[in-house]
């Protein structure tokens, strides 16, 4: 594939995210401003009754106003954008500081919550995963099919409980919530971090076992597809050991479609895991954004859930982009 | 493989003697739903996946309705409470009683006698009148004018023992009398008493007063406190108790508490009483086998009609998003060319949309514009199925388009048959080996969104129940770490069904498609 062709792909698909994450947001912007109004009207209430604060009717003019809320769905739409496109996503309600500076607070405690988990997922799932395929119909295999499906069926916070009732209640190794503990601020800053690192063990594990079931099975159909593939059939006639046509040839041509979908959830680990951490109370950008979303912050939940939409269209582009890369076979259409 | 060839062998065997060779009856043919269902029954984890769902459909739906209770019928249980009952003083102070004659004996009086009292006189004088305090006994005196007696000061006390009879001054005088001085009888108005040495008096007709330096009143004005119930105060306060059992006179037995408070100086009397209160989390027993939940209701019947309500959302959920997704997909895939280009830009677009935020937040308005729980529900299957289209659509269309290219899809085209049926008789019913796959799967990924959301309260709400939301107690972390069997039985059940919908789609796409067994 020239590189040129290449490049007009990526350009082209650019150009469509952009114009789908232009809809979406339309969409959910419709969607914000269809909130009942209350929400503006209990914010102002709130701040009017701050002391030396403004009148009810003055913070109203003067909310409705700022967020654009005085004009047309689609006026106020542009308005928006246009804001968007100076970097301007306006302050949050419940935060009261700018949405990107919070953002900016929270997305790293989440970003590597899941940058680890994404790690421990991968060296647990690929080879589990790999086993499985090379003794299809063990009893290994069963085992594992059944620990997957176990993993993609376990509901986040059935299972976020049981940690915690073992681990954190009857054996009182963690913490039941927060990132930090009570004497936090005595603590020298290798113990901070370590103190860190205890509190998020728990929705790391969480983490791992709800996301490792699909990669499980996901690793162990490409492989088994691999494997009766005709090359395989070829290297096993010329009378390859076993162990190098598993791992050199076949486990290789399996990580082009896991490499694709792994570089592809890449950009997902900005968006945080909202339900893990709300549960452990973990000040992620998840955690941020349920808070914001349940007191009903118009600004934060409106630049989290562009966000999100970004993210998923960054990852699915990444996924066409790699696969096309890591793959000499793929030829772009 | 092997297995097929041991059962056609066996065929052979048992029919060959029957017919020739060449006969076609010799070979059994199978319908090709036939064939699914032996290679399905022959897997034995889609089996079981199976078997587990009937047991939580028959748990869900025939349980609800066998269950002795209702979904959100409340129980109640007796809890012993100690309620503040009487409180009791030992009198230290004279007290001071009117005769009601012509000249009362009022409090300036009684200040006057206390006066003379302390100086151990035995008259004093007020405007320029004598009056005389005599001893009557010990620590009781009484105050005369002109010979008369018109009050008197004393520290025991006289109290009737019959309910609803006052004792007259000249009684009380009498019986005092009698009592500090240590007399066993008197008379008066011609009845003959009987004082005890524990201070009570009786007549011929019974006991009529006791006399005690303990005051004895009852914190309810309605109450009246008997003999042998203060008597047993009084003991218990002599020998030092805290808690002493009465039987009163209707046979009923209940505990007592005795405090002392100093500063007040006077004892509380505190009666045990059984309040009707909910029976909130009580452990499991042979009446709730799983015990009751906060609102005092029966946790195994809330979690049978939990598994209702998750099943049908689960259900009414993916037969909007199939019928929506096979619908557009459908059209896409057929008609090709701008249709196909709309539809799958929306399906783009809808596949953006991050669902779970999205659907918090309509929780949350719903939450504030105080949604009726019935509508609630509606709301919230509608809202899962119109996200849960595009997978679909995109699955239908993506069948279809390999569909329509081959042979049978021309043969429809030149008999000539409407486009109509053309896909609806002819390329959908290609599709639905996978259609039943992916929703068997849906509906497992959905009963988890729906819990999920119940969970954090913005989904199926109160009096409903749904696994998802009687879990939510676990949110309160005292029951989390002391109830176990309010959140893990339900969460259990959850995790079961979900498990049993994957398996069964796993089990299912196998037997559909058995080259892609893998």
């Amino acid at each position: 594939m020239k590189d040129n062709q290449l490049l007009k792909y990526i350009l082209k698909r650019i150009g469509i995210s952009i114009v789908i994450l232009f809809f979406v947001a339309l969409i959910i912007y419709t969607l914000m401003r269809c909130l009942p109004t209350s929400y503006i009207e209990a914010v102002a209430l709130q701040k009017s009754m701050q002391p030396n604060s403004k009148s009810f009717e003055e913070w109203m003019e003067q909310l409705t106003k700022m967020y654009n809320m005085d004009k047309g769905i689609v006026e106020g739409y542009f308005a928006w954008l246009g804001n968007v496109f100076r970097g301007e996503f306006g302050d949050s309600w419940k935060w009261t500081m700018p949405v990107t500076e919070k953002f900016n607070n929270v997305v790293w405690v989440s970003f590597v919550m899941g940058a680890i988990a994404l790690f421990f997922e991968v060296i647990i799932a690929i080879p589990l995963g790999v086993i499985a395929a090379t003794k299809q119909y063990s009893k290994a295999d069963y085992t594992i099919s059944i620990v997957a499906l176990a993993g993609i069926s376990l509901p986040t916070f059935f299972f976020a409980s049981l940690m915690k009732l073992v681990f954190a209640v009857k054996l009182g190794w963690f913490d039941l919530y927060g990132l930090v503990g009570r004497d936090y601020e005595y603590l020298s800053p290798a113990g901070q971090l370590l103190d860190k690192a205890n509190h998020l063990v728990l929705p790391i594990i969480v983490l791992v076992v709800i996301s490792m079931g699909s990669l499980m099975r996901h690793t162990r159909t490409n492989m088994l597809e691999v494997l009766n593939a005709d090359y395989i059939r070829t290297a096993r006639a010329k009378g390859l050991s076993e162990r190098t046509v598993i791992y050199k040839h076949a486990f290789r041509n399996t990580l082009i479609p896991l490499v694709t979908i792994l570089g592809g959830s890449l950009p997902g680990l900005f968006s945080g895991a909202l339900i893990t951490e709300t549960l452990f109370s973990i000040p992620g950008i998840g955690y941020t954004s349920y808070h914001s979303m349940v007191s009903g912050d118009i600004p934060f939940s409106m630049f989290y859930l562009v966000f999100m939409a970004a993210m998923t269209l960054l990852g699915n582009l990444i996924t066409d982009i790699l696969y096309a890369v890591v793959d000499p076979r793929v030829r772009v259409s | 493989m092997s297995e097929e060839l041991k059962n056609v062998n066996e065929q052979e065997n048992s029919s060959s003697e029957q017919y020739s060779l060449n006969d076609d009856r010799r070979v059994k043919v199978l319908s090709p739903g036939a064939m699914v269902a032996k290679r399905f029954f022959r897997n034995r984890l889609a089996v079981t996946g199976l078997v587990i769902l009937v047991f939580m459909f028959v748990f869900s739906f025939i349980g609800g309705m066998i269950s002795p209770y209702e979904e959100d019928q409340v129980f109640y249980r007796l809890d012993m409470q100690f309620k503040e009952y009487a409180a009791v003083t030992k009198n230290e102070e004279y007290r001071f009683a009117n005769a009601g004659k012509e000249v009362a004996y009022d409090s300036i009086l009684q200040a006057q006698t206390i006066l003379a009292l302390t100086k151990k006189a035995d008259s004093f004088t007020w405007k320029d009148v004598e009056y005389g305090v005599t001893q009557e006994g010990e620590n009781f005196y009484s105050i005369s004018h002109n010979g008369e007696v018109i009050g008197m000061a004393f520290k025991d006390i006289v109290s009737s023992t019959i309910e609803g009879v006052e004792l007259s001054f000249d009684q009380r005088f009498a019986m005092l009398k009698a009592f500090t001085n240590g007399e066993t009888s008197f008379s008066l108005d011609g009845v003959d008493y009987t004082v005890t040495e524990d201070g009570g008096v009786t007549t011929a007709d019974g006991e009529v007063a006791f006399v005690s330096s303990y005051v004895i009143q009852s914190i309810h004005s309605d109450v009246f406190l008997t003999r042998a119930f203060k008597e047993e105060v009084v003991a218990a306060i002599e020998a030092g108790e805290e808690v002493f059992p009465f039987t009163n006179e209707a046979g009923e037995s209940c505990e007592y508490k005795l405090s002392f408070d100093v500063t007040k100086n006077m004892w509380s009397i505190q009666e045990e009483k059984g309040v009707k209160v909910f029976d909130t989390y009580s452990y499991p027993s042979k009446e709730h086998w799983l015990g009751t939940d906060k609102n005092g209701m029966d946790m195994l019947t809330r979690i049978m009609y939990g598994g209702r309500v998750s099943l049908i959302i689960g259900f009414i959920v993916v037969v909007i998003s199939t019928v929506l997704g096979v619908i557009l997909g459908g059209m896409s895939g057929f008609f090709g060319g701008w249709v196909d280009m709309l539809i799958m830009r929306i399906v783009d677009i809808f596949y953006c949309i991050p669902s779970m935020p999205i659907i918090i937040i309509l929780g949350a308005v719903m939450d504030g514009m105080r949604v009726d729980p019935t509508l609630r529900m509606l709301y919230l299957m509608l809202i899962l199925g119109f996200l849960g289209w595009p997978s679909i659509a995109r699955l239908v269309r993506g069948q279809i388009l390999s569909l329509r290219e081959q042979e049978f899809m021309v043969a429809a085209e030149a008999t000539g048959i409407k486009i109509h049926n053309r896909i609806f008789k002819h390329l959908i019913p290609n599709v639905i080996p996978q259609l039943i796959v992916v929703c068997t799967m849906s509906l497992g990924s959905t009963i988890i969104t729906e819990a999920t959301l119940s969970f954090l309260g913005l989904g199926v709400k109160f009096p409903f129940a749904s696994w998802g939301n009687i879990i939510n107690d676990v949110n309160d972390t005292f029951v989390l770490t002391t109830y176990w069997f309010i959140w893990i039985p339900a969460g259990i059940c959850l995790l079961l069904t979900v498990l049993a919908f994957n398996i069964l789609g796993d089990g299912l796409r196998d037997a559909f498609d058995p080259k892609m067994k893998r």
